[in-house]
């Protein structure tokens, strides 16, 4: 969270009226929407969400136990706000942006304490700071004028605030600075510094919006290779629990070729999380080796933290990943999950009193979604540079009945739709995406990048498949009446080749190490194999082999075991099964 | 302490009071009533002048010259070491007639949340006994794993007999038990609403194998005040973390049921006229849940940890009820009870293939439990999923249609339940027994079909006389 440094900044007191969970009323407090204020003895942290006259609400972002009626309120006259600049990285923050291994030190106790504050970086440690304009130059709001090195994988460009003038830069050295010391001085008088304060509900200014022509890779083969997502694009899994969403939020967390990766654990479980800390230091970036980590900012507010820091969580998290997205960097930001997020909403909303819309929800529930949604895209920056943001939001539906709110708003926005089968998990088929449910609209605009850089027959062979499971599907319809057996050969062959499709190139192990993550060649490669299988098994069944025998090769059985061979070994590998493949099916006939 | 006898309406649960001084949020109230019963409750709302008080055992009695008292402190639990082996009401009172509780320590009930970053994460192996538990859907220490059952399922035998047979294997190499008594296993026993017939059966079971000296009971029966069920468990999970975090046990908690649980939280909830969400219940019961199930789990530099089995009945064995489905993305997976299995007699019927335990994977594999346990596991999994979908088709078209793969599935369906899952509630058996069972039945599929597990492992288990199951 960001802290008024300012403390002329504290304008006028006000008195508790009432208390009722995350929500107290004050009154006399002379506060505006959105103020932040400090309620109780304990200066608790707030937010003012409705004035009434002289009486204002409160929700308030820790515990309330034991605040009673007639205890001050501290306003700081100012909307809740981020510290944003070197340090954000590598940091693990709860929902208002408090570092929660600074918490950790300052309570001295494994459980959070209330009425602790903490700066969002870190306000002594020295970065060092290297000039990329000289004495003379000109610049403009948003332009770069040095960089620190924040991480070894990323460089932290120091930008002139939005709001600034803009002018000739009249003093700048290279050197040790804090981040509130100033770097640079431009001859209008304003003054530069490494840190940033920006208000979460806001989003940052940029010059222009993009379509999305680059595909976010992200070593998941049903995700590359049935519905990619675009760098700056949307996209949401819903999917009920046990189907694998947090599963899927992680590996992309870890595997997605972005340059930054903010994750958000909204109203998730606490050792959820803590594998996230545990893990995310110890594995290498796909990109680079370096530490993951050093591309990464944890936000994590499990469940049992209070509400209201549930409901501001993905706002801090989205305002960190358009300051990076201004550098000039690719964002992913997944937000697990968005639900938690909307029934935190429901939650202060109910608590208000305000007439609900569908299921409780409140009727701004669509509002602000697409609010949220629409802070990713392509862009190109005010400085003239271009970043993303690809923002991947899971949903948690009750009873995992995708009619519900939270699902049917979340799906009018995004582009994207990974739809999580309780079904194919209980069948232990991970990642459960339904491929009959899922679509991409990035599609079309992707394709191009995919001939030119993975194959030139890149759709026409995804596309294959796609029919290929489509028959299946209903093929399967009539197999539960009849019977396998009872189905023409070319038809059961047909199911045979959709297995493998299902169990060799869909499924997709991400605790065994070399499949976690499947690079882009790799998944084409698998599909080609099974393709190649495919025509040949036909070709085989019209010259009059009998489709047991071509079930029974052995090369088939190996489709199965290309994902666990090591990357650099699949070429050869697919290369010696389909000749094994031909080969075998030749000698039937 | 200033008393009121200003008592303006009283309805359910409810009590709504004037004040003229200010009364901090959730803290603890007594009203006395004219025949001289004391009550507790607490301050669900609290403004200038007016409060609203949540009465634990009811507000049968109180009238408006009932006089009301404020405590002027929130709810606490009085934690000491002593309290293995008492038995207390749902209110923290000791109902086992021993000595009166001195306490080390009085504890705030609410809890706080602990910091992600101070967690240490749960990857050590209880091994329960139970093959469909160890097997597919491993516990592990400072888990919270939930049984779903229904009315009329044996979820109770399966706790006692996870209560009775939890151990972590590399306790019984003995090494831990001589630093300082450190690791010692103890259960915490919170039940809510439980009829007294079950209650006995649980007392009967913890006396029998002298369980209740490493236990602590907390017991509000079903002819107790619903309202203080929402106490019980956290009274329960606050002795709960003292004896794992300040004394250094390893904590079993097992809470039951935790739907009686949440038609209390309905009760307060209509009772305040509040917006409900689904089926009536509380739009917070997402918050209010997880701040009881989150008081699982590790903490870095502690010796115990909190492992949690909360019991719940699925009202029309339906999983998307809403106390079910709220409780499945707080908890780390659940083992589903089957009407179904029950009735073809397993003990336990537990299906396995909705069950699910989202630790498992770090907590299995070599050098933690053995090398082929994900393998098999998943292998079982997927076998024992194909043969279900083949029991719909053989009851259109018999057996003589299928083919003799199909015909192997089948098979191992039936095996898969009558050897693997049903091994009786006072069956313990070890994770290499276990794993043994598993390959002997997967023994009797083609060596082609396994293929979820390591081609070195396969040659390594499997059985090419498949003739072997049959002994």
């Amino acid at each position: 969270m960001s802290q008024a440094t300012d403390s002329e900044a504290v304008r006028e007191d006000g008195v508790i009226e009432s208390v009722s969970g995350p929500v107290v009323t004050a009154t006399d407090l002379g506060a505006k929407m959105n103020d932040v204020v400090y309620v109780g003895d304990e200066g608790l942290m707030g937010e003012v969400i409705e004035i009434e006259g002289n009486l204002s609400t409160i929700q308030v972002y820790e515990e309330t136990s034991a605040v009673a009626p007639g205890e001050p309120v501290e306003n700081t006259g100012e909307p809740l706000s981020v510290d944003l600049g070197p340090g954000m990285l590598d940091t693990i923050y709860d929902g208002v942006q408090r570092p929660l291994d600074v918490l950790q030190e300052k309570m001295n106790s494994a459980f959070l304490d209330r009425g602790v504050d903490a700066p969002g970086i870190d306000l002594e440690r020295t970065w060092e700071f290297e000039p990329t304009v000289e004495e003379g130059d000109e610049v403009e709001p948003g332009d770069v004028v040095g960089i620190v090195e924040e991480t070894v994988t990323i460089d932290h460009k120091v930008m002139v605030p939005p709001g600034y003038e803009g002018g000739e830069v009249a003093a700048i050295e290279a050197g040790k600075f804090t981040v509130e010391e100033t770097v640079a001085e431009l001859d209008t008088g304003e003054e530069i510094q490494m840190r940033q304060e920006w208000p979460v509900r806001s989003p940052r200014p940029s010059a222009d919006k993009q379509t999305p022509t680059t595909p976010l890779i992200s070593g998941q083969r049903i995700l590359d290779g049935l519905f990619p997502l675009a760098k700056g694009g949307t996209a949401a899994i819903p999917g009920p629990f046990g189907s694998g969403k947090t599963v899927t939020q992680q590996s992309l967390a870890k595997f997605s070729d972005a340059d930054i990766v903010v994750y958000i654990g909204c109203g998730e479980r606490g050792n959820e999380m803590t594998e996230v800390i545990d893990d995310f230091p110890d594995l290498p970036d796909p990109q680079t080796g370096n530490a993951l980590m050093a591309r990464t900012c944890l936000i994590a507010n499990t469940s049992n933290m209070p509400v209201a820091a549930r409901e501001s969580c993905v706002y801090t998290g989205i305002t960190i990943a358009e300051f990076y997205r201004d550098m000039g960097y690719d964002v992913a930001l997944m937000a697990d999950s968005t639900s938690r997020w909307a029934e935190a909403m429901r939650e202060i909303s109910s608590r208000l009193e305000e007439m609900p819309g569908e299921e409780g929800y409140p009727a701004y529930l669509a509002a602000r979604l697409s609010q949220f949604y629409e802070r990713a895209g392509y862009f190109e920056n005010i400085n003239g540079t271009e970043g993303s943001i690809s923002v991947i939001g899971a949903v948690s539906p009750p009873g995992g009945d995708f009619s519900e709110p939270v699902t049917q708003n979340t799906l009018r926005i995004v582009k994207t739709f990974w739809a999580l089968d309780a079904d194919l998990a209980e069948r232990r088929h991970f990642p459960a995406i339904n491929w009959d449910e899922s679509y991409s609209l990035y599609q079309d605009q992707l394709d191009p990048w995919y001939r030119e850089n993975v194959a030139e027959d890149y759709p026409e062979v995804r596309q294959w498949a796609v029919d290929t499971l489509d028959e299946e599907g209903e093929l399967q319809e009539i197999v539960q009446l009849v019977g396998k057996d009872a189905l023409p050969p070319d038809q059961q062959l047909t199911l045979e080749v959709a297995r493998y499709l299902r169990e060799a190139w869909l499924q997709q192990n991400a605790f065994i190490e070399v499949d976690q993550y499947c690079p882009p060649e790799k998944t084409y490669g698998i599909l080609t194999a099974i393709k190649h299988f495919n025509d040949e098994a036909f070709e085989a069944l019209d010259a009059g082999v009998p489709v047991e025998e071509i079930q029974n090769i052995d090369a088939a059985p190996q489709l199965n075991r290309i994902a666990t061979t090591e990357d650099e070994e699949a070429e050869e590998f697919i290369d010696e099964l389909e000749a094994d493949i031909t080969e075998q099916l030749r000698e039937l006939y | 302490m200033k008393e009121y006898q200003t008592i303006t309406e009283i309805s359910g649960p409810l009590v709504f009071a004037e004040v003229d001084e200010d009364i901090g949020y959730d803290e603890i109230v007594e009203i006395e009533t004219p025949s001289g019963d004391t009550k507790r409750g607490q301050i669900l709302e609290s403004s200038s002048g007016l409060v609203a008080i949540q009465v634990f055992e009811g507000t049968e009695g109180i009238d408006t010259n009932s006089s009301v008292r404020f405590m002027g402190e929130t709810m606490k639990m009085p934690v000491t070491e002593d309290l293995l082996g008492r038995v207390l009401d749902g209110s923290g009172n000791p109902i086992d007639g021993g000595p009166d509780i001195v306490p080390d320590e009085r504890r705030d009930i609410v809890g706080e949340a602990i910091n992600p970053y101070a967690r240490e994460y749960p990857e050590e192996f209880i091994q329960t006994g139970v093959s469909a538990i160890d097997g597919m859907n491993t516990l592990v220490r400072g888990q919270k794993l939930p049984i779903f059952s229904a009315s009329g399922l044996p979820h109770n035998d399966l706790a006692l007999q996870i209560a009775r047979q939890a151990t972590v294997p590399e306790e019984d190499e003995g090494e831990d038990e001589d630093e300082e008594g450190g690791s010692e296993f103890a259960v915490v026993f919170g039940a809510m609403g439980i009829t007294a017939e079950e209650a006995n059966e649980f007392m009967d079971d913890f006396e029998r194998t002298g369980a209740l000296e490493r236990s602590v009971v907390f017991m509000n029966l079903a002819d107790d005040p619903a309202v203080e069920r929402t106490v019980t468990p956290r009274l329960a999970l606050t002795t709960a973390e003292y004896l794992a975090f300040d004394k250094g046990y390893h904590v079993l908690v097992i809470l039951t049921d935790m739907t009686n649980y949440c038609e209390a939280l309905r009760e307060i909830g209509a009772a305040r006229e509040e917006v409900p969400g689904r089926r009536g219940y509380p739009g917070y019961m997402y918050t209010d849940l997880a701040q009881l199930y989150e008081r699982a789990g590790r903490l870095k530099g502690v010796e115990g940890s909190i492992t949690q089995i909360p019991i719940l009945t699925m009202p029309g064995d339906d999983d998307t009820h809403p106390i079910p489905d709220l409780t499945g993305y707080i908890t780390e997976g659940q083992i589903m009870m089957d009407r179904d299995l029950e009735s073809q007699g397993l003990k336990p019927p537990i299906n396995v293939l909705p069950s699910l335990s989202r630790l498992m994977d770090d907590g299995i594999g070599e050098g933690l439990t053995r090398a082929d346990h994900g393998g098999v596991s998943d292998q079982l999994y997927a076998a024992y999923a194909e043969g279900q979908d083949l029991r719909d088709l053989v009851n259109i078209v018999g057996r003589e249609a299928l083919s003799e793969r199909d015909n192997k599935y089948l098979d191992f369906a039936d095996q898969f339940e009558s050897e693997f899952i049903d091994q009786g509630f006072d069956t313990n058996r070890d994770i290499d027994e276990t794993l043994t069972i598993g390959w002997d039945l997967l023994s009797t599929l083609p060596k082609t079909e396994l293929n979820r597990v390591d081609e070195e492992l396969i040659e390594q288990y499997y059985q090419e006389d498949a003739e072997a199951v049959e002994a």
